[in-house]
């Protein structure tokens, strides 16, 4: 399949009082139609970051200091204010984690779902109230008939999650952001949450990038996965090569950090020390402060991106069977 | 059967809230008076030096119980006994803080739970000088010093303010915080779901040396299994503000019970097994306001029958756990029950 998405290269800076800090740098990707791309890490790997500059939403003092953004083959990120509006809700589309924030608390649902239709689609009012009850009835909401007359505050976080779901894919979009979309939500909710998204997708061939920093969400709904660590990719594959054979020293430490339910060890592996923020950046390779493996050259040398089969791992050691992550 | 050395016993412990109409309107509408059903009729008993961790869904009345032990929130009917002395009797702050000493708890969100403003030598002294444990002085200043560096911090980490601590440092001066007091007992209510894992195993660990260390008692609240999996010697699972099975923590979670139980653990998500295909728990947990008959758990449990939708089910003991469920006593789960009937209880159960 083609890369409906093409991130290359993207690096994205922040202008502080006294400084430019980096928060994304050198961050490459693809998403294809159909597929589900995982984006995980930990909070401030720059994962969110990643996210709104594909959106084209980000704001001072963040701002796209290099690479570029194609969908569906042409440059995104350069285009203008008007261009992107259109872009996004009718091609591109965003679920946040809050389903509130993304809801008009003083409009009925159905209001809500009437205006994003009508505002991309040449649909009249009857026909895209219609509309608005199917997508209700295809997201599993019961009696949708009645809940387009409900307002937000009436419906609870898993109903407002889904309400979300349906604004995102009300307009038939190619590609949907989804940043922490299940993290508000309880694990059955989560679990009913993440199989729509997965149902919708399939069945309409939306891609989709899915950030969080869950790991369980990574291995619940995912094709492939890209692990962040502070504003990188450090590993890049498939969801089902990365999660049990990882080769980047921080995704086997991240793995082996979730404690096990079948197993109880007496003590759980931990990563000493904190990701560095984008204020006090590590030389060379930005995990080497807290890695077991690290030699001189990891704090001098920034890697390099290895391919190892289906992946991309940026560790000098990566493919190095002899080396395991000990401690 | 009592526990060996039972440190804290709650007995049908209930706790309501009102949320009824206001009075005008009640009169003149001929609303009724309305409860929220957060807790109803619990038991259960924690060991000295173990952990009892209280599972289940936003709004299943965990954090509420935790409430209640803490002294925070009075139970409406019920006793709550810790060290032996009945907890809801108090009725000063003055009476309650001898109690106090003794408990002490770690909140969810490292951000909120410290002040600001104070300087984080302040922030851990302060259960010090409430106790009036120590006076200021160069021995308060010591025992700053030590407790610092008991969860991992430096000593000179107590002139700085909490805004300069990453999260997971923050969770570790509120852990120095509890233990301030030296208390026997802490209730930690999700002490990492705001942290990142691998800080969170930071913290797991860290925990777990202070109990072995001090012989700490935790009463633990989560909603992420495989933390309580990792840390629980017991657990409690609730639904809809009963415990719908308790007791050892290694059975409950390798041979659940309980429909819901089940369907819960079927629901999380394993990294370790990626795109597996699981049982879904369909629905949504029904509103405390309005209760369903019988069984709380019915309308969503794929075993319920008629009796289930109208009448409660009472505990009953399964090998090391005991279960609140008529499937279970009828025979109608698709189990190994029998087996564990015969294997011997490893530790003591709530009677």
């Amino acid at each position: 399949m083609s890369a409906l998405l093409k991130v290359e290269s993207l690096r994205v800076e922040i202008a502080a009082r006294t400084r430019i800090l980096t928060a994304i740098d050198e961050v490459s990707f693809e998403i294809s139609e159909g597929e589900i791309l995982g984006v995980v890490g930990e909070s401030g790997a720059g994962k969110s970051v990643t996210g709104t500059a594909v959106l084209g939403l980000l704001e001072k003092p963040a701002y796209q200091a290099g690479g570029r953004i194609l969908f569906g083959g042409q440059r995104i990120d350069t285009l203008g204010e008007d261009a992107l509006r259109t872009l996004r809700g009718k091609e591109i589309a965003a679920v946040f984690q809050d389903p509130l924030t993304s809801l008009d608390p003083l409009m009925t649902i159905g209001d809500q779902l009437v205006e994003t239709i009508q505002t991309h689609l040449p649909l009249k009012a009857g026909e895209a109230l219609e509309r608005a009850g199917q997508l209700l009835a295809e997201v599993g909401i019961p009696a949708p008939r009645e809940r387009l007359r409900s307002y937000p505050h009436e419906l609870s976080g898993g109903m407002r999650q889904r309400v979300v779901l349906a604004l995102a894919f009300c307009c038939e979009p190619r590609l949907i952001i989804a940043d922490e979309p299940t993290t508000a939500l309880d694990v059955s909710i989560q679990a009913q949450i993440l199989d729509l998204l997965r149902r919708m997708c399939r069945e309409r061939g939306t891609a989709v990038m899915l950030v969080t920093h869950d790991m369980g969400v990574i291995a619940e709904a995912t094709d492939r996965v890209a692990v962040m660590y502070a504003g990188r990719i450090v590993e890049i594959g498939p969801t089902a090569t990365l999660l049990v054979g990882a080769s980047h020293p921080y995704t086997r430490g991240l793995m082996a950090s979730i404690p096990d339910m079948r197993r109880r060890e007496v003590e759980l592996t931990q990563i000493p020390g904190s990701m560095p923020r984008p204020d006090a950046p590590v030389s060379g390779c930005a995990f080497h402060p807290r890695c077991s493996i690290a030699e001189a050259r990891c704090s001098v040398e920034r890697p390099d991106d290895v391919v190892i089969g289906p992946s991309r791992v940026a560790c000098w050691f990566a493919g190095d069977t002899s080396r395991s992550v000990a401690r | 059967m009592s526990m060996q050395d039972t440190i804290l016993s709650v007995d049908r412990l209930t706790v309501r809230f009102d949320a009824s109409p206001p009075l005008l309107q009640r009169l003149l509408t001929g609303a009724g008076r309305r409860a929220v059903h957060a807790v109803e009729e619990v038991d259960f008993e924690i060991g000295r030096g173990s952990t009892f961790a209280l599972v289940g869904e936003s709004g299943c009345g965990k954090s509420t119980i935790a409430r209640t032990i803490a002294g925070i929130q009075p139970p409406t009917t019920g006793a709550v006994s810790f060290m032996g002395v009945d907890i809801s009797g108090f009725r000063t702050r003055h009476a309650a803080l001898p109690y106090r000493r003794n408990l002490q708890m770690i909140f969810q969100d490292p951000y909120a739970s410290l002040n600001p403003r104070w300087r984080v030598g302040r922030i851990v002294a302060e259960p010090i000088l409430t106790h009036k444990l120590m006076t200021s002085g160069a021995a308060l200043t010591e025992r700053i010093a030590e407790l610092l560096s008991v969860v991992g911090l430096s000593p000179a980490d107590a002139r700085k303010f909490p805004h300069q601590f990453s999260g997971g440092q923050r969770q570790r001066i509120s852990i120095a915080r509890a233990l301030a007091s030296n208390p026997a007992f802490i209730v930690c209510d999700e002490p990492t779901s705001a942290l990142d894992v691998s800080v969170q195993a930071q913290i797991l660990n860290l925990m777990k040396k202070l109990q072995r260390e001090l012989g700490l008692t935790y009463l633990l609240i989560s909603h992420n299994l495989a933390v309580v999996a990792h840390m629980a010697d017991r657990m409690g699972v609730m639904y809809l503000g009963r415990l719908v099975e308790q007791g050892d923590a290694g059975q409950i979670l390798e041979r659940p019970l309980h429909p819901y139980t089940r369907l819960l653990l079927d629901t999380v998500p394993d990294p370790r097994a990626p795109n597996r295909s699981r049982a879904r728990l369909s629905g949504e947990v029904p509103s405390p306001l309005a209760p369903p008959s019988g069984c709380a758990f019915h309308p969503r449990c794929p075993l319920a029958n008629e009796r289930c939708s109208r009448e409660p089910p009472q505990p009953i003991r399964v090998g090391a756990a005991w279960v609140s469920c008529h499937a279970v006593e009828e025979g109608r789960l698709p189990s190994p029950t029998r087996e564990n009937d015969q294997r011997p209880a490893r530790t003591g159960d709530a009677a």
